[in-house]
């Protein structure tokens, strides 16, 4: 049960991040979405042995928590809970791939190994980029992003009324699930016979729940179209900041900075 | 089970996204289409249902683990393909923004793979042509819970294909299609038993609302889509071939699979760390029967490979760098930190 209420805080407090007043949070919503597709495509361009390559990458995630005044702590948390499924795949490179392809001294590391901490960081600085969009740009702003860029409006309405209504539904079964512990002294988990009920209930308050919204819309003039009063501007701070990070990301894609800079500093020696 | 971005190629991700949103915009046009102005709310709500009732985990009997609602089937069967296949999408991308389950790349991959099965495979051919209009509860209950797994499986062949074409994990197909196939036969088992209690729980209490979805299903538009029966048969087959075949194996791996899943199936934060620790440890526990078996006969394949000359000059290089640009980007965080700090 702890675990329903800790998510709806925890899409919450990503929505009470959102509302910072950084001029990160002031961009366009578009300029982060396109900038962050960017990063995402670049990184997870880089070949499969690619650790090196990578780790400039990292600049983007780190400015922006930053600048964004973002907490690293919790979003650090947030990916290591979804790390499992990354590892789970990760894990059969090192077994499957024991060829020799780093000498360090005597030290030899297997091409699976190269390529498990690969798709680690890859997995870091995806999912960094994901989490960061959202909590500086907030889940309406990127619907109207989204809806700005080309996507299809039924599409759209439908995020923002599932968006909305998250809430109100999550409220309502954290208190249906309480309800039914209380009742069974809060032993054990939901038996098979219990949950198809309460998931039924659940739903049939939904589609009242629906039904009850739609014709509140009717009332009020609802003809399929969401109407939102904030503008959106792309102007100089949007293109710049773009453009920007897409040269930058450009860069690290194509140099291979690491290895420069160990090379300039093994010829020094 | 959801693609992750650091699993898939740019190519691999921008072909399933461009899929995806011809998907999207095709069933977009279609609800404008036949302009039911109720089914917008409808669909929204219907969507966070999905969400919350995801959180809701019931326990799965003698096995200890749990489970809980995927809801691909259960949109289709209320809400027709199109909407249902819009509504798993947004689902989806609420997951992927706030949860970070898949990513922004695997995004495309992860609405075909969980949306597109059951809205347009399994619900139109199977589980329409089990129910057809006449509505008993059997008939329900083995359309339901047979178009759920289905669903799933096909949904997980094509996590495989995905992973496969990609070419970032070194997981040859054979076994990672004996690995996947049957935990999802097991979830899909469970998620269509679940499914079905459901969909006979509303249908008994309020029979309107899927009589309703089912006259609104214009069942015109699947003259192309028959072309494609003959290829998802095949993969259904091979699929749940060996699927079986793994689960004949006598030596507990069924057990271990079905342990497994319970959690595998479980979503973003509910995935407790002791619980995916627990996974892994059983996981690694049975790894080295599979790793002996793909690496004798993958051994003639690596040694044809071709392979980066192994260079420890370049590899020093590159460790040296590599540290040295982390701490210098690290540095850059602190400069801007201290700027800011100051500007305050």
């Amino acid at each position: 049960m702890a675990t329903i209420e800790n998510n709806l805080f925890d899409i919450g407090y990503m929505d009470t991040l959102a509302s910072g007043t950084t001029s990160l949070h002031q961009l366009d919503p578009r300029a982060k979405l396109i900038t962050t597709l960017m990063f995402v495509i670049m990184v997870v361009s880089l070949g499969k042995y690619e650790i090196s390559m990578m780790i400039p990458f990292v600049v983007y995630p780190l400015t922006m928590i930053v600048s964004g005044e973002l907490p690293f702590n919790y979003l650090l948390k947030k990916i290591i809970l979804v790390a499992p499924f990354a590892i789970l795949i990760g894990i059969f490179n090192p077994l499957m791939d024991r060829e020799i392809l780093v000498q360090l001294g005597s030290l030899s590391i297997a091409g699976g190994w190269i390529s498990f901490f690969s798709i680690m960081i890859r997995f870091g600085l995806t999912v960094s980029a994901a989490l960061i969009l959202i909590s500086l740009t907030g889940f309406n702003a990127v619907c109207m992003a989204l809806e700005k860029l080309g996507a299809p409006r039924p599409f759209v309405i439908q995020l923002l009324f599932l968006y909305r209504y998250l809430f109100v539904l999550i409220d309502e079964t954290s208190r249906m699930v309480r309800a039914r512990s209380l009742r069974s002294f809060g032993s054990g988990g939901i038996h098979f016979k219990v949950f198809v009920p309460l998931v039924g209930q659940l739903l049939l308050r939904t589609l009242d729940r629906a039904q009850r919204i739609h014709l509140a819309m009717c009332c009020r003039g609802f003809d399929g179209h969401i109407r939102i009063s904030r503008s959106l501007k792309f102007g100089f701070n949007e293109i710049r900041f773009t453009l920007a990070w897409s040269l930058l990301f450009f860069c690290f894609r194509s140099y291979n900075i690491p290895l420069k800079i160990g090379e300039l500093i093994a010829g020094y020696f | 089970m959801h693609m992750a971005d650091a699993l898939i190629s740019p190519a691999v991700g921008g072909a399933m996204w461009v899929a995806t949103a011809g998907l999207i915009g095709y069933c977009s046009k279609k609800i404008k289409e036949d302009i039911d102005d109720s089914k917008i709310p409808l669909m929204g709500v219907i969507g966070a249902f999905i969400f919350a009732a995801q959180m809701i985990n019931f326990t799965i009997p003698a096995t200890g683990s749990s489970g809980h609602l995927g809801g691909g089937m259960i949109l289709a069967i209320l809400l027709g393909p199109y909407a249902a296949f819009l509504t798993m999408a947004s689902v989806l991308t609420v997951q992927a923004l706030f949860f970070a389950d898949g990513g922004l790349l695997a995004l495309g991959c992860n609405i075909f793979n969980l949306g597109f099965f059951p809205c347009f495979v399994a619900y139109p051919f199977i589980y329409k042509r089990i129910v057809k209009d006449g509505q008993s509860q059997k008939m329900m209950m083995a359309g339901a819970t047979l178009a759920a797994i289905a669903g799933l499986q096909l949904g997980a062949f094509c996590v495989v294909l995905e992973t496969l074409f990609s070419g970032i994990s070194e997981l040859p197909f054979g076994t990672f299609v004996l690995l996947v196939q049957p935990i999802h036969l097991a979830i899909g088992i469970v998620e269509g038993l679940v499914t079905s209690a459901v969909v006979i729980f509303v249908w008994k209490s309020r029979p309107e609302m899927l009589q309703s979805s089912v006259s609104s299903i214009a069942d015109k538009g699947y003259s192309i889509k028959r072309v494609l029966i003959g290829f998802v048969a095949a993969t259904l087959i091979t699929g749940c071939a060996l699927s079986w075949f793994a689960s004949a194996h006598p030596d507990g791996l069924e057990w271990a699979m079905f342990k497994t899943a319970g959690v595998e199936e479980l979503e973003g934060p509910e995935k407790g760390l002791h619980s995916s620790l627990a996974t892994i440890q059983e996981k690694t526990a049975f790894l080295p029967d599979y790793g002996f078996k793909s690496s004798e006969a993958d051994h003639s394949e690596e040694a044809t490979k071709a392979w980066p000359a192994v260079d420890p000059g370049t590899s020093m290089s590159g460790l040296v760098g590599g540290v040295l640009t982390l701490c210098l980007t690290v540095f850059i965080g602190f400069v801007i930190k201290r700027r800011k700090a100051t500007e305050v």
